[in-house]
């Protein structure tokens, strides 16, 4: 379900009834909307090899079955404040982080950044940890649900305000850039951070200065209780890039290897020094905005169809099959995880709190 | 409840949030100027409901939503306010303020200096602040002294049902921006620091029966909640229930002022407590370098200094970014609010 970019599919907003102007006057009618500059190729569908298919079913499982204990952990007070969970988006961190270079290029999301944690192999009893606010968190305990990175990994964190990550990526991008490393920073946002003005100063910079960046909007129909129809005049969200040619693709989030696929074309005209380009992953969240949320602006039928009818993991699941990957073995893959994420959680709940003088350190690098 | 407040005639019983969500209620029936907006505040009531059933009531073009978009809805309120409405903007969380700071800032702070009075920024902005809530860092912040800080803002912070209703619609009437910060530790009920014990709800506190009808407490009026003779303790918004039980399980003879207003400051009821008193203790939640709490001791100091008879103290958040785990080491608890007070009654003889 790629997209075109620029296939206008509404009718054009008629003007205001207008005098016509005067037969002497020169005429300069605007040319029609022709595309005047390259554009990506049309993303395929990825062909995975078996091999990758388990790799892809193994990490959308093990980030379903971590966020579902987050969630009864928050349920028994073991978690607080904000807890904001990934369940339905698997396929959009999978299919994207397996096409990057670990080596070079960066990532940075917002505040619901559990699963982008979890796509890169980091050690789920860590980020369980960081949950609880435990000194073995990977942030030790200073961070939470909402701020985790990955020096190791190059994961410039889960950041809680809105928005505020988008210029910080054009930012890993320009030091790409710099450097020469050939990396190009993933920059991950909503559907409702979208909307913030900033994003539009870093589209203008990136494209500017031509650099090497994939800005990608999770789109999953609502920030918080808004959908994206009652927050956004132009709602075809691939098109916010168009203004500053930035070009954008509108891909199928709920598949893990359309998602793949549109990672190959972004990552080719990245690298090869076109600038950016914009990716709107088209999602569904499951679960409320965050572990508070009662969600009661959308119906239970509305979820429960998504779920039936689109689900990433039931997909790939008839992948395997087709691959010849048997029930069994799938049932065993998940019991694995649900140990995996069982220790993840113990630990979580066993390690100590921080020390109180912890409050005090990485304020600044003196104490004052 | 403090007097010369018009008649009020029949009240209801209302938590924190109902008597915000009244206030704005009363106003919006009485003035077509006032509209409501603000993240998820018309078609889903506000994230803390403190707008629920005003979109019912009064239309999508009084209540409505706005994007994800802070600097853009306080600047829209600016626009909105200079033509002559009255827009009541919702920041969701305190900690959101920042992106829409310079539109506060430079546009609404300096509308009226700059126009030399021609023209005016009446807008209010209410916004969640505090911790108490395990929000970590981007969900518990105490800005308030940015506010006080900038000059042509007001900074309004109650800390009852009953204030917080007189003191909203003072603020949406008043002819000059405000800033209202809604402690959202006690929305519920007047928690009171102790946070291994259950919060008292607000039906169980006289301050929750709220008027029914109209009726606005003047801004630049602190509310003496306790008179007494030992030590003025000064305060605002979560912190005052902390602070007076503290002062109840100590039994000291403490008069406690709930300040409601930070600017305009009454500085006439804190300097006649001080003097009465001779001493001074100062409490927030807020990081205690360049915070009120600086402002409010220098002018004690100023205008009381031959009264006192011990330094005053500071009770307030540390110095640090709001922790995610330790949040009760970090919150100025009850056992800071006595050691601050022991250490402010020792005499000057140095006899305890
Ligand atoms: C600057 C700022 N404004 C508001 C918020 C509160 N808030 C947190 S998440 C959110 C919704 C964001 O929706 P979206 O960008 O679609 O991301 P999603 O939650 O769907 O992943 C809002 C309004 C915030 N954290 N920061
Ligand atoms: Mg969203």
């Amino acid at each position: 379900m790629a997209k075109a970019p620029a296939s206008p599919k509404r009718a054009p907003r008629k003007s205001p009834a207008k005098k016509p102007p005067a037969k002497s006057a020169a005429r300069k009618s605007a040319a029609p909307a022709a595309p005047n500059r390259e554009r990506p190729a049309e993303p395929d569908r990825y062909t995975a090899s078996k091999d990758e298919l388990l790799e892809y079913y193994r990490q959308m499982l093990l980030i379903r079955r971590f966020e579902e204990k987050a969630g009864q952990l928050y349920g028994l007070g073991l978690i607080g404040g904000f807890c904001h969970l990934y369940i339905g988006q698997e396929a959009v961190a999978v299919g994207l982080q397996s096409a990057l270079d670990n080596d070079k290029d960066s990532v940075i999301t917002g505040y619901r950044d559990h699963g982008h944690m979890l796509a890169y192999g980091l050690d789920p009893k860590v980020i369980m940890a960081e949950l609880t606010g435990r000194a073995a968190g990977i942030a030790q305990g200073k961070g939470g649900s909402m701020h985790m990175f990955s020096v190791e990994k190059r994961f410039y964190g889960g950041h809680g305000i809105v928005g505020a990550q988008v210029p910080l990526g054009s930012g890993l991008a320009f030091a790409h850039k710099y450097r020469g490393d050939g990396g190009v920073c993933l920059a991950y946002f909503g559907d409702g951070a979208a909307n913030q003005g900033q994003v539009y100063e870093a589209f203008n910079m990136a494209e500017l200065w031509k650099l090497p960046i994939i800005f990608v909007i999770e789109n999953n129909q609502y920030a918080m209780g808004t959908s994206v129809n009652r927050s956004s005049a132009e709602d075809q969200l691939y098109r916010r890039g168009e203004s500053f040619r930035i070009p954008g693709l509108q891909i199928n989030g709920m598949d893990v290897l359309e998602v793949r696929g549109a990672a190959e074309v972004a990552l080719d005209w990245v690298r090869s020094g076109k600038g950016p380009i914009l990716l709107e992953l088209k999602t569904y969240r499951y679960r409320g905005h965050s572990m508070s949320d009662p969600a009661k602006y959308r119906s239970r039928e509305e979820v429960q169809s998504v779920r039936e009818k689109s689900d990433p993991i039931e997909a790939i699941k008839k992948e395997l099959e087709a691959a010849g990957v048997s029930a069994e073995d799938m049932k065993a893959t998940d019991k694995e995880i649900k140990a995996i994420v069982a220790e993840a959680a113990d630990f979580a709940e066993s390690s100590p709190e921080p020390h109180p003088d912890e409050l005090y350190t990485d304020v600044l690098v003196e104490q004052y | 409840m403090s007097k010369g407040e018009e008649n009020k005639g029949a009240t209801t019983q209302r938590n924190m949030i109902q008597a915000i969500n009244n206030a704005m209620d009363v106003c919006m029936e009485r003035d077509d100027n006032v509209c409501v907006f603000g993240e998820d505040v018309g078609y889903y009531g506000g994230v803390f409901r403190a707008t629920a059933g005003l979109q019912e009531k009064y239309g999508k073009t009084r209540s409505f939503d706005t994007p994800i978009n802070e600097c853009g809805i306080i600047g829209v309120a600016v626009g909105m306010a200079a033509y002559g409405m009255r827009p009541v903007a919702e920041i969701q969380f305190a900690d959101y303020i920042y992106p829409g700071l310079d539109q506060l800032v430079s546009e609404a702070a300096r509308l009226r200096y700059r126009s030399a009075g021609e023209f005016t920024s009446p807008l209010t902005i209410r916004t969640p602040f505090g911790g108490g809530i395990f929000g970590g860092q981007t969900h518990s912040q105490s800005p308030e002294s940015i506010f006080t800080h900038v000059c042509g803002v007001k900074t309004v912070i109650p800390s009852t049902p009953y204030d917080a209703k007189g003191l909203l619609i003072a603020a949406i009437e008043d002819p000059d921006p405000v800033v209202f910060f809604e402690p959202k530790r006690i929305y519920n009920g007047p928690f009171d620091g102790h946070y291994d014990t259950p919060v008292l709800p607000w039906s169980k506190h006289p301050a929750s029966e709220v008027p029914d009808g109209h009726y606005a407490i003047p801004l630049g009026k602190a509310n003496v909640l306790r008179e007494g003779s030992a030590v003025t303790m000064l305060c605002y918004g979560t912190m005052v229930h902390v602070t007076a039980a503290a002062v109840e399980e100590l039994g000291i003879d403490a008069e406690v002022i709930d300040l409601r207003t930070l600017l305009p400051l009454d500085m006439e009821t804190i300097e006649a407590s001080v003097k009465k008193t001779g001493r001074c203790v100062i409490v927030h939640e807020a990081t205690r370098t360049s915070g009120f709490g600086a402002e409010l001791s220098a002018l004690v100091q100023e205008r009381c200094f031959y009264h006192l008879e011990a330094p005053i103290e500071r009770v307030t958040g540390y110095d640090t970014p709001y922790p995610h785990s330790l949040e009760w080491a970090y919150f100025p608890g009850p056992v800071r609010l006595r050691l601050a007070i022991e250490r402010v009654m020792e005499d000057v003889s140095g006899n305890v």
